[in-house]
């Protein structure tokens, strides 16, 4: 035990105001005093053994007589219902038995140990303390000091090599804040229907119309690529909105960016990059049901609730030569979530 | 000799010649451990780790951790023809085409569920009852760790089917690693094996799941629960109780039937929730595509708070000299989570530094007799639960019709206004526990009698309780008081610890203001002796005799 400062006293007198009465005397169970009652608890513990016997064979039984069959979503959920049942019933009657088994059968007269006092006894510690003050003698750490700082100054840069191995496990050439500051959009690429892949005419969108849309390159990466194609949709995905002209206004700047009131959003949420999708009509509001960042669609994609910070990047539209939209260029700005080196590729801006 | 007892002893005899085993058996077999429902907590999480264990070791049997891109050919016909990840083909194919596929892939998550549920309840067991003080610290901290481990174990696993939730889930925690000053870019490309999503988080995430943070977890729940063996468990206290003695019912045949059989109540009504109630069907989701997203997206429950905090946090973002700095981000997934847990892990050498108190322990405190503790648990749930409401503000809008917008923003405000109430009224209301505790103590019990006096005066009459219990009330440890001493010794030397000391008595005053100590022995005798002459006294004027209540055993309620 450790000895206290002076400043811990008790308040008061100490010690309890009543002195320890001692185990409370035991009442006997109807289990310890009728034989009859004893009975039927066996038996009780029995039969719900017994039931989770079946409970097992019934299981091998549904395994057995009910096979999955394609496309039958009833008959799935018949087999994991049965499945289920059998096997949970069989193992909750063994634990309830069990259960049941020691509360009314066996002993329950409680029993007192002793606790042993956890720290070492006198003799102990110092014998360790010998110890290790032995062999730190021995192995003259303390007196030999340039083995000491050598082994020290190793072992202080082993996790060098540990850090560097793990370098490969992404390409960090060309640098990563560069790759993720640009997507597939470049001048001229068309913006298609990311459903239908059909490209749009500005004819085609209806006033307060909204339209997920991909980049048309999108469609020639291979579809073996997977990993080049989702990559590409977690960065060029967009979407399209129509408004009245005099619905929404225009940032200096991005005058020649709509095509009659068709405007184009990336639709990658600038907090944490969920996509936004919630769009309320009457506001031009966009929402992204993951925290709730609200973007105006009517007012350059600006922030007007929740955590995110910087507003939807803006893609500048332009009709090509057979009428159908297209952009003018990649986004001024990088999409996505915001990253330490982010504000260095603004404004087109790409070192 | 039984027969049961004649048939092991071979074998038994067998052992013991090499392996010593009897003195290991004669030690632990009939070792005591106390009896309590809310031990039990523990228990639940132990055992639901043992199932995720064995339905994990089922699901590796048919699961494909790889993001190459395959058309789903499989039985669910609505997904035919789908391009997809083999990671999220294979997790259709155990729900459609395993027997009992969708029953253990059931059974995972919902054990799961439970076991970090089941955790965070003990935990709350613990802290309540003061049960990680010494000896208990280092066990307190392996159980913080272990609560930790279990939020990356589930983390991890809800990424691995690689459904539309799932996708959503790493996509936040890729804007999450964004937002770390300098490596973040690097880190999230080294981590995703380049650009997101990249072919390798599948892959890299399931040897996470099924070997490091499981590993990790097996060897922690393995040390924690060696040291609770070694260290005996706590006890409430009551009469036989004390600090050196433990009071309960032997290992064997006892606790060998009543936990192991706990195990198979818990097991059971795992299966059979997975039987009935449906969880995560993924092939409602389908595959993971980053530009669409479900509403109402939800991760599962023990996220939600990281989630809700995610959600509530203002949009602080900054770019300094050039670079961005994302406090929007960083505070409520990195910072907040960070804080929050050294918090929780320094808790009971916070504790121990406000009240002084570096005894051992092994009589728990009912929550009532250390009011500050109590409060400051209530407070932390208050916390936790408005942050989890936030994670589900959507869903709460939707229930209470009220826009998303006025919740979130009756979160930033409520967030710092109703933990600090809570702490508040929970002490509050401990303190009045314990006055009630000392009044039955001095004063009896309320007989239901009520009296009148020749005056017309009205009393309840009140009975003596019976010593077990009133010890029981009584036995918990007195607050101590700490003094920083004086400054100066009397040869005018300063006091080098008169500061912290002086720091030490101010959080110490704070820590029991108000607390009620129990009465002393003399204290205790005047008021039993005051209460029972004031019951004489309106004796000598009552009117009628008593009747069936013996008058010396009843006082009155003043």
């Amino acid at each position: 035990m450790t000895t206290h400062s002076s400043e811990v006293e008790p308040v008061g007198q100490g010690g309890d105001p009543l002195p320890d009465p001692g185990m409370p005397p035991h009442t006997p169970r109807l289990t310890d005093s009728d034989p009859k009652a004893a009975k039927r608890a066996e038996r009780q513990v029995s039969v719900m053994f017994g039931i989770a016997t079946l409970g097992s064979i019934g299981f091998v039984a549904a395994y057995l007589a009910f096979p999955l069959i394609e496309g039958d979503l009833d008959r799935l959920q018949l087999s994991n219902l049965l499945l289920g049942l059998t096997l949970g019933a069989s193992l909750f009657l063994i634990g309830l038995g069990a259960i049941q088994w020691a509360k009314k059968l066996m002993p329950d007269v409680e029993m007192v140990q002793e606790r042993h006092p956890l720290e070492s006894s006198k003799e102990d510690a110092q014998a360790a303390i010998a110890a290790f003050e032995a062999g730190t003698e021995e192995s003259g750490f303390g007196r030999r000091t340039l083995i000491r700082n050598s082994l020290l100054g190793a072992l202080a840069l082993l996790p060098l090599p540990i850090v560097f191995i793990l370098g490969d496990m992404g390409p960090l050439n060309p640098n990563p804040a560069k790759v993720r500051a640009s997507t597939i959009w470049a001048k001229g690429t068309r913006v298609v229907n990311d459903v239908t892949f059909e490209p749009i005419r500005p004819e085609d969108m209806e006033v307060g119309q909204l339209v997920n849309a991909l980049p048309a390159t999108y469609e020639e990466i291979p579809e073996e690529q997977g990993a080049e194609r989702l990559t590409a949709r977690a960065f060029a995905s967009v979407i399209l909105i129509r408004m009245e002209l005099d619905e929404f206004v225009i940032e200096p700047g991005r005058e020649d960016w709509h095509i009659d009131g068709i405007l184009c959003y990336s639709k990658i949420c600038t907090h944490v990059g969920c996509p936004i999708s919630l769009y309320e009509q009457q506001t031009h509001n966009m929402l992204c049901p993951c925290h709730q960042s609200t973007f105006a669609l009517a007012d350059n994609g600006k922030v007007v609730f929740g955590p995110a910070r910087r507003p939807l990047p803006q893609l500048a539209l332009e009709v090509d030569a057979e009428g159908y939209l297209a952009a003018q260029g990649d986004f001024p700005q990088p999409v996505g979530p915001s990253y330490w080196e982010r504000a260095k590729f603004e404004n087109g801006e790409r070192i | 000799m039984s027969a049961t007892v004649r048939l092991a002893s071979k074998p038994v005899k067998a052992l013991d010649d090499r392996l010593t085993i009897g003195k290991l058996a004669k030690d632990n077999l009939r070792k005591v451990f106390p009896d309590h429902w809310s031990f039990l907590l523990g228990e639940i999480a132990l055992y639901s780790f043992i199932v995720l264990l064995l339905s994990g070791v089922f699901l590796t049997l048919f699961f494909k951790p790889s993001m190459v891109e395959v058309v789903y050919q499989g039985s669910y016909l609505p997904l035919r023809g789908v391009p997809m990840s083999e990671a999220y083909a294979s997790t259709l194919d155990i729900s459609f085409d395993v027997r009992g596929g969708l029953l253990m892939r059931q059974v995972h998550h919902w054990s799961a569920l439970i076991f970090v549920a089941a955790m965070t309840v003990h935990m709350f067991r613990v802290f309540f009852t003061g049960a990680f003080r010494r000896p208990r610290e280092i066990n307190w901290s392996i159980g913080g760790v272990l609560l930790l481990m279990g939020l990356a174990a589930g983390f991890t696993g809800y990424s691995l089917p690689d459904d539309l939730l799932s996708g959503t889930g790493l996509r936040i925690i890729e804007g999450i690693i964004l937002s770390i000053p300098i490596v973040g870019t690097y880190l999230s490309f080294l981590i995703f094996g380049g650009n997101y999503p990249g072919e390798d988080i599948i892959s890299r995430l399931y040897i996470a799941h099924v070997l490091l943070v499981p590993g990790l977890i097996l060897a922690l729940i393995t040390a924690h629960l060696l040291i609770v063996w070694y260290q005996k468990h706590t006890q409430w206290q009551g009469p036989g109780r004390t600090e050196q003695n433990v009071v309960g019912y032997p290992l064997f045949p006892i606790y060998t039937a009543k936990a192991g059989g706990f195990f198979f109540v818990v097991s059971g009504v795992i299966v059979l929730m997975s039987a009935l109630i449906q969880v995560n069907p993924v092939w409602f989701w389908g595959p993971y595509d980053p530009s669409q997203v479900s509403a109402g997206t939800q991760p599962d429950w023990y996220i939600g708070w990281l989630d809700g905090m995610l959600r509530v946090m203002p949009a602080w973002e900054f770019v300094i000299g050039g670079y961005t700095l994302s406090l929007n981000v960083m505070i409520p997934s990195l910072i907040m989570p960070g804080v929050l847990t050294v918090l929780l892990l320094a808790y009971p050498a916070i504790e121990r530094f406000a009240t002084g108190d570096d005894r051992e322990h092994h009589l728990l405190d009912r929550p009532r007799n250390n009011p500050t503790r109590t409060g400051i648990g209530v407070m932390a749930i208050v916390f936790y639960g408005l942050l989890w409401l936030s994670g589900g503000n959507d869903f709460v809008a939707t229930i209470f019709q009220v826009p998303v917008n006025y919740i979130t923003t009756f979160m930033r405000v409520a967030l710092f206004v109703l933990p600090p109430l809570a702490f508040i009224v929970t002490r509050r209301i401990a303190i009045a526990l314990q006055r009630r505790d000392m009044e039955r103590v001095e004063h009896g019990r309320e007989t239901g009698i009520i009296r009148m006096t020749t005056e017309g005066e009205f009393y309840e009459e009140h009975a003596p309780i019976d010593r077990y219990e009133a010890y029981a009330l009584t036995a918990h440890a007195r607050p101590k008081i700490i003094e920083p001493g004086p400054e100066f010794d009397e040869n005018g030397v300063k006091n080098p610890s008169y500061r912290k000391g002086k720091r030490q008595a101010r959080l110490n005053r704070f820590y029991w203001d108000n607390t009620v100590d129990k009465p002393t022995v003399d204290e205790l005798h005047h008021e039993v002796e005051e209460a029972e002459h004031e019951t004489l006294e309106h004796l000598e004027h009552e009117a009628l005799p008593s009747g069936a209540h013996n008058p010396t055993e009843s006082t009155r309620h003043r």
